[in-house]
């Protein structure tokens, strides 16, 4: 489905990603981790179509992906953004969110979509008219993830998508998220720093450090410790120390 | 209670439909704009000089270009409430008429200047290289230009006039609105729900109008209503200097001109009006500032 070869991003004169290579099965979920500045929301943003000044070569279902992105490819592809408080206008209601997406796309039967969309994120009808600044935390991520599925993607960038919320809420978005793969049969590609959650949501996992791809691995072998790259293992040990300090 | 029906509709935390959940937020605005006295004594000012002005043919005691030369420079009676200037004419009633004219032109000035600025200043930040560019440095020449020079001269090189005023007035007063629209824009520009709008596919005129602009626009009314009061004495100086609205018409800054030889011997002629263009100018500010703080909570 997804399809990275030797993707170079520069800003000015430092280069951030240095020829990384990734591929993504139809459904499957692609986990990218690693320090902050490691070049993995670089990633997202050069494939997305927001970040134009990329080198190397991106490919969706074989299709090459151009610098400039055209109409049909915002309907295959969405992105979920870190921040809930920064990715909703201040000043437009959840319904308005909602239906920019079917506005510019055409889609017709607005009303019924966004009532769907709304259960379909396990929010209350109530919301509907609601601010961003009425909404909770995460009542503001679903609502993101219910307007990044109103065009019917078949891909969804996830970038740290829980790292902004309460530990109690992250469970929750999560499952909503892994939920939402079985029965929309999506492709995920998830930017995080915590390997929790990328073992949670991901089969497979790969690891930067300063730009490259040092390691990738499955899931499995991330848990069970079977790493070979001392980046990796370094990542895994801050991970397990923090979770159980005593150990 | 009707009333408490209405308030509970508007203040409604899961309101049915855009526009109940769009008239609540205007509300809320409305009651945080309430708790300023001197903006609220602003707004009231406002609201009577406009009422006034709206049923001048109505409350006029006489007709504004009336003379009586047998009655010039009385002091105010019950005929003439606030006496009669040099050819006899009831200043009460040119007051009225003149405050028409003053609004009609500080109307005209924003109609004119704040879309243009607003436009110029969004097209510019959102699009970034030669058109922001080319768009701000035409915008730092015109800024560069002394404000009542300019128009001075442009109404010179026209025929003096409202019509001359305003344009030549709206010439010289959108620079600073786009200069303001560019700014927010830039804020906004790359924060994370423009990005999610260009993800959408939207083109570039739709996040323009429907999400940037709109967000600019409180504080461009803010900065408006701040300058309507600088818009309503250029206005008088263009009047006082004869170069805006011309005699017969009872234009607050051209009445002070023609009235200025009396100022010592009947010195209400010329203080009446000079008190309406101060009233009025104060009101635009009170008003202004209190909705800096409403609309523009970063910014106290």
């Amino acid at each position: 489905m997804i399809h990275v070869a030797d993707l170079r991003v520069r800003f000015g004169q430092n280069e951030v990603v240095k020829g990384v290579s990734f591929s993504v099965p139809r459904g499957a979920s692609f986990g990218l981790v690693g320090e902050s500045g490691s070049g993995k929301s670089t990633i997202l943003r050069a494939f997305s179509g927001l970040n134009p000044a990329w080198t190397g070569q991106m490919t969706l279902d074989g299709e090459k992906l151009r610098p400039k992105r055209d109409k049909s490819f915002f309907r295959r592809v969405q992105m979920v953004f870190q921040d809930p408080y920064g990715s909703l206008h201040p000043r437009q209601t959840v319904d308005r969110a909602l239906s920019e997406p079917l506005l510019v796309h055409g889609i017709a039967d607005a009303q019924p979509r966004i009532l769907r969309a709304l259960a379909e994120v396990a929010l209350p009808q109530a919301v509907r008219f609601r601010y961003p600044h009425q909404l909770s935390g995460g009542q503001r991520q679903r609502v993101a993830i219910a307007r990044a599925l109103m065009a019917e993607p078949e891909v969804l960038l996830l970038d740290e998508p829980t790292s902004a919320l309460d530990v109690s809420v992250q469970a929750e978005v999560l499952n909503l998220l892994a939920d939402l793969q079985q029965a929309r049969a999506l492709t995920y590609v998830m930017v995080t720093h915590n390997l929790a959650v990328v073992t949670h949501l991901c089969g497979r996992v790969g690891v930067m450090q300063g730009g490259e791809l040092v390691e990738e691995l499955s899931a499995e072998d991330l848990r069970a410790g079977r790493t070979k790259h001392p980046h990796t293992a370094d990542l895994r040990a801050l991970t397990l120390n923090l979770e159980e300090p005593d150990l | 209670m009707v009333s408490g029906i209405t308030r509970d509709w508007l203040l409604s935390d899961s309101p049915a439909s855009r526009s109940q959940a769009a008239w609540g937020r205007r509300y809320r605005l409305w009651l945080q704009f309430r708790r300023h006295g001197l903006a609220m004594a602003g707004l009231c000012v406002i609201v009577f000089v406009v009422v006034v002005s709206a049923l001048a043919p109505v409350l006029a005691t006489q007709n504004p270009g009336a003379q009586d030369l047998a009655a010039r420079l009385a002091p105010p009676s019950a005929a003439h409430w606030l006496g009669t200037d040099e050819l006899g004419r009831d200043l009460f009633s040119r007051l009225v008429y003149g405050g028409r004219i003053t609004l009609g032109m500080v109307l005209a000035v924003v109609v004119l200047v704040a879309p243009f600025g607003l436009a110029v200043g969004c097209v510019a930040g959102y699009a970034g290289g030669i058109a922001d560019k080319v768009l701000m440095r035409v915008t730092d020449i015109f800024l560069a230009f002394p404000r009542l020079v300019l128009a001075l001269a442009f109404v010179a090189a026209m025929k003096p006039g409202v019509e001359s005023a305003v344009f030549a007035i709206a010439l010289t007063a959108w620079p600073p609105y786009a200069r303001l629209a560019r700014a927010e824009t830039l804020t906004f520009r790359n924060t994370d729900f423009v990005a999610a709008v260009r993800l959408t596919g939207a083109s570039a005129s739709r996040i323009v109008l429907r999400h940037i602009a709109p967000l600019c626009l409180s504080s461009l009314i803010v900065r408006v209503t701040l300058d309507m009061s600088s818009i309503v004495l250029t206005a008088a100086g263009l009047g006082f200097l004869g170069m805006g609205a011309q005699p017969p018409s009872p234009e607050w800054g051209a009445m002070i001109a023609s009235a200025r030889r009396f100022l010592l011997d009947e010195w209400w002629v010329p203080t009446i009006p000079g008190l309406a263009i101060f009233v009025v100018s104060l009101a635009f500010n009170l008003l202004g500032d209190g909705l800096r703080d409403v609309l523009d909570p970063k910014q106290s």
